[in-house]
């Protein structure tokens, strides 16, 4: 049995919504809400939703990077969110995160070796050489070469960015790195790149990843497993092939259905959802997605339903699993 | 045999930059038959969204310009066909056409609606350019729009402004209103890119249905190959400005011939199989106008042989309705007829 390295019970982020003339607190978006799972060392634990869900709130709520609300976030044994402002800064060296936009997440007026540098001056690593030195190995086992450290982010193509983002995180040595949708910004063919990039990094280095990303095929392609998000809640939770051959939740099952199939052979039975996600700051009573789920009982309206386990390492939260509700 | 609705020949569209002229477009030949889905495929940069513009006169000059080919639009006037050019017509003649004969939707439903006027007014107006209606009559036809588009409670939508919508929503109207004066051809630009999966399902499932009960053509442009099997009849697929491979939907994915092609299908995770490694194209997409000679995939192409970087391919005819620019089957033809 593989040991957690990660366990989040119970984790929630409200924001606060203002307003009137003296920003008042007049009501609560509930980004993420009671949100509760493990990661396992040196697994991939794929995050999906769609905007809005929650998924990336969750992913910077657990590096304390917006501080969540309540909840439990205990990493390699220690509860973090107890931790001082510096004490949290020093845990940062073993959890680190790859932003989405590699447009926006570097400094266009810092050199490279400037942006990669800053990790290891932060955490106290190394004199200038060494710092520089190793700046350089780590460009070289991103695939860049080490003479780029003297470039400006804006000479360097997206996929090339995204590299250098992905460098950032691994320069401290991390155990885990929270991957916040790291190709969506990217083209096809330099998706491919990156993502193997990341399968060749975790190997080498036995790193684990929390990967979020709304591209299902992407989370398919590298998740041990992978959790559905809705609406600020977990739905569903399972190994990587349970979940995509037999799928409980009804979110899942019209969240797999939707997604087009390149292979114009496969015709698929399609489950085509009504109507939108509703608003996270008023959310719909009892189950979340009842207005739009299309096995909806009564019970759904009134009773949140729990997040059990259905079968082994199988998690959902429906009451059309519970046998209670059924009888 | 359905006849091209829209046939574009030899197109070339430059922009006329400070680092020099770039060539967007470069000699992009196509057509539309009638009632069809065409897909336009390809990798940011690649001047799928330019060609787009261009039919629609919208390239924005300067620094645009289109420096050559033609763009014929065929269509029925007064119980005659006519063809004309849409690169030669008048300013006023293409006002007459956009918006009414050939309409676009844009990629992005949350910036492409103006937030200060009503969402029946943004349907209305382009039908009080194009026909003589009162603004009563164009009421009932934004009503119906919205009906058509799938929007519920219309009646009232039709009153309320864009930012009371979410972005599936927004996308409906954005549908709504180029469909309101009955296009012949639709062009979507990554209509469903910024749209969630399951709204993105919603919206396909639309624009099939619009194309299959009111017979408009529909060019789609998108990135995306499983939109592409779900959606369109024919692929073309771009690269750096040229027309690289064209061909029947089950064709490019099934048995794609350029190296390009075949590497994009390669390098897409699959649902059905898991965590073999990925294929990747190496390098990166070239900035527009970096290639000037040979074949512009020659760099990234693991087939490449000296030729490649000297001399650009022709698009050559692999079996029916199925072309390829690649030296490689070049050769083999040679083979063949000597043979």
């Amino acid at each position: 049995m593989p040991k957690p390295l990660l366990e989040v019970k119970g984790l929630k982020k409200y924001f606060d919504v203002t307003g009137g003339v003296l920003s008042r607190k007049v009501g609560e978006v509930k980004a993420v809400d009671d949100v509760s799972f493990t990661v396992y060392e040196k697994e991939v634990l794929g995050i999906v939703g769609e905007s809005g869900c929650g998924k990336s709130t969750t992913g910077k709520a657990l590096l304390r990077l917006t501080e969540p609300t309540e909840g439990q976030v205990i990493f390699d044994g220690k509860d973090i969110l107890g931790l001082s402002y510096d004490e949290m800064r020093k845990m940062r060296r073993d959890m680190q995160i790859i932003f989405q936009d590699p447009y926006a997440s570097l400094n266009p007026r810092h050199k490279v070796e400037k942006i990669l540098g800053e990790p290891l001056i932060v955490h106290g690593i190394g004199d200038k050489q060494e710092r520089l030195k190793k700046v350089r190995e780590i460009l070289e086992v991103v695939g860049l070469p080490g003479e780029h450290a003297s470039r400006y982010p804006h000479q360097f193509s997206g996929g090339q960015r995204q590299r250098i983002g992905i460098a950032r995180a691994l320069i401290v040595n991390p155990k885990l790195i929270v991957c916040d949708e790291p190709v969506s910004a990217l083209d096809v063919s330099i998706q491919s790149q990156i993502l193997n990039l990341m399968e060749d990094l975790q190997e080498e280095f036995g790193l684990t990843y929390l990967f979020i990303a709304h591209d299902l095929s992407v989370v398919k392609h590298i998740s041990d497993r992978i959790g559905v998000m809705y609406l600020g809640r977990m739905v569903e939770l399972s190994d990587n092939e349970d979940l995509y051959d037999n799928p409980l939740h009804p979110y899942t099952k019209s969240l797999l259905s939707a997604v087009p199939n390149p292979d114009p052979d496969v015709k698929k039975e399609r489950i085509i959802l009504q109507g939108d996600v509703p608003s996270p700051s008023n959310p719909p009573s009892g189950c979340a997605f009842h207005t739009r789920c299309p096995e909806a009982m009564d019970v759904c309206k009134q009773v949140r339903p729990e997040f059990k386990e259905y079968s082994v390492n199988h998690f959902v939260a429906c009451h059309l699993y519970d046998e209670t509700v059924k009888n | 045999m359905k006849k091209p609705v829209l046939e574009i020949n030899n197109l070339q569209t430059h922009f006329f930059t400070d680092r020099g002229e770039i060539p967007a477009v470069d000699r992009v030949s196509f057509s539309i038959d009638e009632g069809e889905v065409l897909g336009v495929v390809g990798e940011s940069g690649c001047g799928k969204s330019v060609t787009s513009l261009s039919i629609m006169g919208l390239i924005p000059k300067p620094p645009g310009k289109i420096v050559g080919g033609e763009i014929i639009f065929r269509h029925e006037q007064k119980n005659k066909q006519v063809e004309e050019n849409l690169v030669k017509v008048s300013k006023r003649r293409l006002r007459q056409i956009r918006g009414n004969q050939i309409a676009m939707i844009f990629q992005e439903p949350m910036t492409s609606l103006d937030p200060l006027y009503t969402i029946g007014f943004q349907i209305i107006e382009g039908v009080r350019n194009h026909r003589a209606i009162s603004k009563k009559e164009g009421r009932t036809i934004a009503i119906d729009m919205l009906k058509l588009v799938g929007i519920p409670r219309a009646d009232e939508i039709v009153d309320e402004y864009p930012h009371q919508l979410s972005g599936g929503m927004r996308q409906r109207v954005m549908i709504a209103i180029a469909m309101a004066c009955d296009p012949q051809v639709l062009i979507a630009d990554e209509p469903t890119t910024a749209l969630d999966v399951t709204i993105q399902a919603q919206i396909l499932e639309l624009m099939k249905k619009l194309n299959k009960d009111k017979g408009t053509a529909i060019m789609l442009i998108t990135h995306d190959l499983g939109v592409v099997a779900e959606m369109c009849d024919r692929v073309v697929v771009m690269y750096a400005g040229k027309v690289v491979e064209q061909g029947s939907v089950r064709t490019i994915l099934k048995e794609p011939k350029h190296p390009y092609t075949q590497g994009l299908i390669k390098s897409l995770p699959k649902m059905d199989k898991r965590n073999q490694r990925l294929y990747s194209i190496p390098g990166n997409v070239p900035k527009p106008g970096s290639i000037t000679e040979g074949c512009r995939f020659a760099p990234r192409c693991e087939h490449a042989f000296e030729r490649c970087f000297k001399e650009n391919p022709d698009l050559l005819e692999m079996s029916e309705a199925h072309t390829c620019r690649c030296f490689l089957y070049e050769k083999k033809e040679v083979e063949t007829t000597h043979a």
